[in-house]
């Protein structure tokens, strides 16, 4: 091929030059020009290397359907890998590299590796590379075939926006259907958007001269436009409807071709009209993948939009009489064209920049270019997605959409109406929601499929390297389903999802298998319809904006006292107080906790409040504990549980008065305990007489712990004092607003202080101060952690897990005495709750370093071992003076005592089984 | 991206709803007389309706409990209701 610019035709801005690289090499195109139309322009044959026989390639294409022309692209220092030269609007400065070839595509040392074809066809790699493992293999033949290369740098600076948008009706492609379409609508009074992935409307009708309703084909695209403005549309150019979802939802990706990232759309329309055209099919015959050898409809594109003529001396091969038009118009621009029958052409062969065709009658000749048609596909992918199914056509040879969406319309040439007046005339029916009868069709086409068992190499998938022998060897080892085709050769898999090689490469199986092609059936189309930057699916939710996280009112105290902040269920929390190493301050805290006090803001533990003359009713339904027996003032420690029995959380509850309780659950439980409360009120109870109100964020939770807690509440001048007899363990007192809770997570004297979180910075203040004196720190949720495994307190969800039931961390009760009904309650009694070799839980002594959190519990079997059991928690203690481990462990409490072996990482240690509370197991701190 | 209608707030994207039951499905009581497969059957299993559907949802944002009837083969939402209306 040796391409030119022709005067007279084509929109670019030859006034302007726009200068670029390619492989290394410096050429120059105009404003308007594609990366694929500047370098046909400027004469460059071979673009790329194919995918794995690193054959030379050209461009075939001219659009979304491009299988050979993909580069890397570096445009103001940042790398973005696989673009389509077809599609990449063409930048000053634009720096461009082939993909596969070594060094470049004009100049490949693997090409070597095409003289070995016949040794590797499909599934070669796959096959031979078995022995001893593909891993081994994998990388390096990776590099030889792969795609483009990306760069780290890239992501940080990718926020596309997204937006949301409604519309009535939304039209997909604006080429002549789609603008009549549009038009329509809009002036019927409808909200209508109407988009187009190209940068101007009009689609096919900007690839030729042609006359629509009278007057020429560029006054008529204004006239719609104007119109369409007129009335309100709203038109996206450069963007893609690539995938359309449930309730009628379409997403857009718009392309910003001043460097701004993609935009995506949701768009959510009433009606979706798909006038997305239809896409050009090669030829299949040997050499077909020769450089120079293109779509007809493609070179007419590169005339008509850049003022390209493809080639000067070009040989048409088409199947049908809608290519006559692009003969004419090559030559009215200056090439010598001959015209060649379809069943003639035997092959063609690339050779020093020009084709050599041998035709069957043993004809030669040579020319720069081949043009060739098989026909056109229907863009059918929208309509498939969208759950339509197609029908077959024998008189157009292809599948169109059955009528069989509500609210999806296909019109135009994605219906299969190659014919101006009939794309029309569908384009009318879909805006007024009423079918007709079309007119006749003025154009004929001839079968042209690919012929199994013809000789020489025939490219079905171009950017693949998928051959016609591929398909027929996937035939003979019985992959004749298309899924299983693809799968087996890589038949559409590539970046181009097969636009132009699907439908040759099930013609082709239909012929091996004796089958029709409706009976063999396409394979399924999903979105997206375009490779699409993960970047636009993403938006701006990365990092903290995926999931934001929560934030303590008292953050900028902690801050202020040194807090080392982690994410826990969700909140941001102090972890330790303190710079420099970890441990030394979260065994500080730990230990300061037991023998002073710690002091903690725990304002994230859930506070859910029931109310109601049902409210005893319904905590003594939802708990596993019997609840209902509570004095107001007091409070008791219980379980929730799913239906399944196993554990949803633990907390406790306190009765604030008759009818009135306060759910205290786990900071990350929250939001689901909320939930399963209230779907339960709305189930199971008459919802006029319970009430659930979650009331976490209200209330800050100040905790004060250890044994001179009470000392630093007395004088701390709250406004308020606390004795042993006002406030035994487990009851409240409330003052002014202010509920104290005499309640434990370390299993040391412990008091919970909830007030308004507007006044909790006073409080902690204050707290902080008088806890100053007595020796008090600041603790941590790190060595929280450490308190609560020294008393065998388990944390939901870390000691426990979806098996556990609560008879397998000690409280049996009241599955043995609870006579009323409780969520959960039949499943604690199925055959394998009362299994005797359930996991329980129990501790873990060891000498030396801690044990892994996760490492199990494992006998000898046979010649290997078993796991019995798990750790669940494990730290050093500075209160034990060692290492301590919580497990979860089968028949545990019949093992006290046992030695048992731990697995970690291959290696074996010894533990001794013990109770989990490892520390006063009288539990005399609560009181001292 | 389906869009429910909730009958308190309106309609709504779907990731604010949760999937809560099968109507008519009542929970068997009590414990002691309910065998394991009858509870078993309660716990598991959920009819899987080809076409339209009636199910309970939840709309998590506001916490309301509701009645759909749904296609769930073209995913078209036939008609949401209130539950206390139907169950008072």
């Amino acid at each position: 091929m040796t391409g030119l610019r022709v005067s007279g035709y084509g929109k670019i801005d030859t006034s302007r030059t726009l200068r670029f690289r390619f492989d290394g090499n410096s050429y120059f195109g105009h404003p308007g020009d594609t990366v694929a139309s500047a370098l046909l322009a400027c004469g460059v044959r071979v673009v790329n290397r194919s995918f794995k026989y690193h054959r030379p390639r050209g461009i075939l294409g001219s659009w979304v359907e491009e299988p050979n022309a993909i580069v890397d692209l570096i445009v103001n220092a940042r790398r973005t890998p696989n673009c389509r030269a077809t599609t990449t609007s063409l930048l000053d400065g634009m720096e461009l590299f082939s993909l596969n070839g070594y060094p470049n595509a004009a100049c490949d040392r693997l090409a070597l590796i095409d003289k070995f074809a016949r040794f590797i066809p499909a599934s070669f790699y796959y096959k031979t590379f078995i022995w001893p493992n593909w891993h081994i293999y994998e990388p390096s033949i990776r590099a030889m075939t792969g795609l483009g290369t990306a760069s780290l740098d890239w992501q940080a600076s990718f926020y596309a926006v997204q937006q949301n948008i409604d519309c009535d009706v939304l039209v997909v492609g604006g080429g002549a259907a789609g603008l009549a379409a549009a038009k329509s609508s809009a002036q019927a009074g409808k909200s209508v958007i109407l988009v187009d992935d190209r940068d101007a409307f009009g689609g096919w009708l900007n690839e030729g001269n042609h006359t629509v309703e009278n007057i020429s084909s560029e006054a008529w695209i204004r006239k719609q436009i104007e119109a369409l403005q007129v009335a309100g549309a709203r038109m996206l150019l450069r963007t893609t409807a690539f995938g359309i979802y449930d309730h009628n939802l379409v997403t857009l990706n718009q392309v910003h071709d001043d460097g701004r990232q993609d935009t995506l759309h949701r768009v959510r329309a009433r009606l979706v009209i798909l006038a997305t055209g239809a896409i050009e099919r090669p030829l299949t015959f040997s050499g077909n993948d020769s450089p120079g050898v293109m779509c007809a409809q493609a070179a007419a594109s590169y005339l008509h939009r850049y003022g390209v003529l493809v080639g000067k001396n070009i040989a048409v091969a088409s199947n049908n009489t809608l290519t006559d038009e692009v003969s004419a118009a090559m030559r009215r621009a200056g090439a010598e064209v001959s015209c060649i029958d379809v069943s003639e052409l035997d092959n063609v062969t690339y050779q020093h920049n020009d084709l050599k065709l041998q035709l069957r009658n043993g004809i030669r000749r040579s020319v720069d270019t081949v043009l060739m048609s098989g026909g056109f596909t229907p863009t059918v992918h929208l309509h498939c997605q969208a759950g339509g199914k197609l029908d077959w056509r024998d008189d157009i040879l292809a599948f169109v959409p059955r009528s069989d969406l509500e609210d999806v319309w296909t019109i135009g040439a994605a219906a299969g109406e190659f014919n101006l007046a009939r794309a029309l005339e569908s384009a009318f029916e879909s805006a007024s929601g009423r079918r007709t009868k079309l007119g006749d069709r003025s154009w004929h086409l001839q079968s042209a499929w690919p012929i199994p068992n013809s000789k020489g190499r025939q490219w079905i998938d171009f950017q693949n390297d998928v051959t016609l022998k591929d398909i027929e060897l996937a035939a003979r080892e019985n992959m004749v389903s298309v899924e299983h085709l693809k799968r087996y050769t890589t038949l559409g898999m590539a970046n181009d999802q097969g636009k132009t090689s699907n439908m040759p490469g099930l013609a082709a199986m239909a012929a091996i298998t004796g089958k029709t092609i409706p009976e063999t059936g396409t394979t399924t189309y999903r979105p997206p319809f375009v490779p699409i930057p993960l970047g636009s699916f993403a938006g701006t939710q990365s990092g903290e904006l995926f999931a934001p996280i929560k934030r303590l009112s008292l953050e900028n105290e902690h801050k202020a006292s040194e807090a080392v902040f982690r994410e826990y269920g969700g909140w941001l929390r102090p972890a330790w107080y303190g710079r420099g190493e970890a441990q030394q301050h979260v065994q500080r805290e730990a230990r300061i906790a037991r023998t002073s006090a710690g002091l903690m803001d725990s304002s994230p533990l859930g506070k859910i409040e029931i109310f109601g003359p049902d409210a005893a009713k319904f905590v003594d339904f939802v708990y596993y504990n019997t609840m209902s027996t509570l004095k107001p003032g007091a409070i008791r420690y219980g379980f929730l549980l799913s239906e399944t029995g196993v554990i949803l959380d633990d907390g406790v509850l306190s009765r604030i008065s008759e009818n009135h309780f306060v759910v205290s659950c786990s900071s990350s439980h929250v939001e689901s305990v909320t939930l399963a409360l209230d779907i339960w009120r709305q189930d199971q109870f008459d919802a006029d007489r319970v009430f659930i109100l979650n009331s976490t964020a209200q209330w800050a939770t100040l905790n004060v712990t250890g044994p001179r807690s009470k000392d630093i509440i007395n004088s701390a001048s709250l406004g308020f004092t606390v004795d042993d007899d006002a406030l035994p363990h487990m009851n409240f007192v409330s003052f002014e607003g202010v509920r104290i809770s005499r309640v434990s997570f370390t299993g040391d004297r412990s008091y919970e202080i909830n007030v308004s979180s507007n006044e909790a910075g006073d409080y902690w203040k204050k707290l902080t101060n008088a806890g100053r004196e007595y020796g008090a720190c600041l603790l941590g949720l790190e060595a929280l952690l450490i308190l609560r495994a020294e008393k065998g307190l388990i944390v939901v969800g870390k000691d426990t897990d979806g098996e556990t039931m609560p008879h397998d961390i000690g409280f049996p009760i009241p599955r043995q005495k609870k006579q009323k009904e409780y969520v959960g309650k039949r499943s604690l009694f199925t055959d394998e709750a009362n299994r005797a070799d359930r996991r329980t839980l129990v501790g873990l002594s060891v000498d030396g370093h801690p044990l892994a959190t996760g490492s199990h519990v494992v006998q000898h079997q046979n010649s290997g071992y078993q796991s019995i059991g798990f750790v669940t928690s494990s730290y050093v203690s500075p209160n034990t003076g060692g290492p301590i481990a919580m497990a979860m462990l089968r028949e545990g409490l019949r093992r006290i005592g046992d030695t048992v072996n731990v697995y970690h990482l291959g290696e074996i240690r010894t533990a001794v089984v013990c109770n989990a509370c490892v520390l006063d197991k009288d539990w005399e701190r609560l009181n001292a | 991206m389906q869009i429910f209608k909730c009958p308190f707030c309106g309609t709504r994207n779907e990731t604010e709803f949760r999937y809560t039951g099968q109507v008519g499905k009542l929970r068997p009581e009590p414990a002691s007389q309910i065998e394991e497969g009858e509870w078993a059957k309660y716990v598991h299993f959920t009819e899987n309706v080809r076409g339209p559907s009636r199910e309970i949802w939840t709309h998590m944002t506001c916490g309301e409990v509701f009645f759909m009837t749904r296609d769930s083969q073209t995913m078209r939402v036939l008609a949401t209701e209130a539950l206390r209306r139907d169950t008072q």
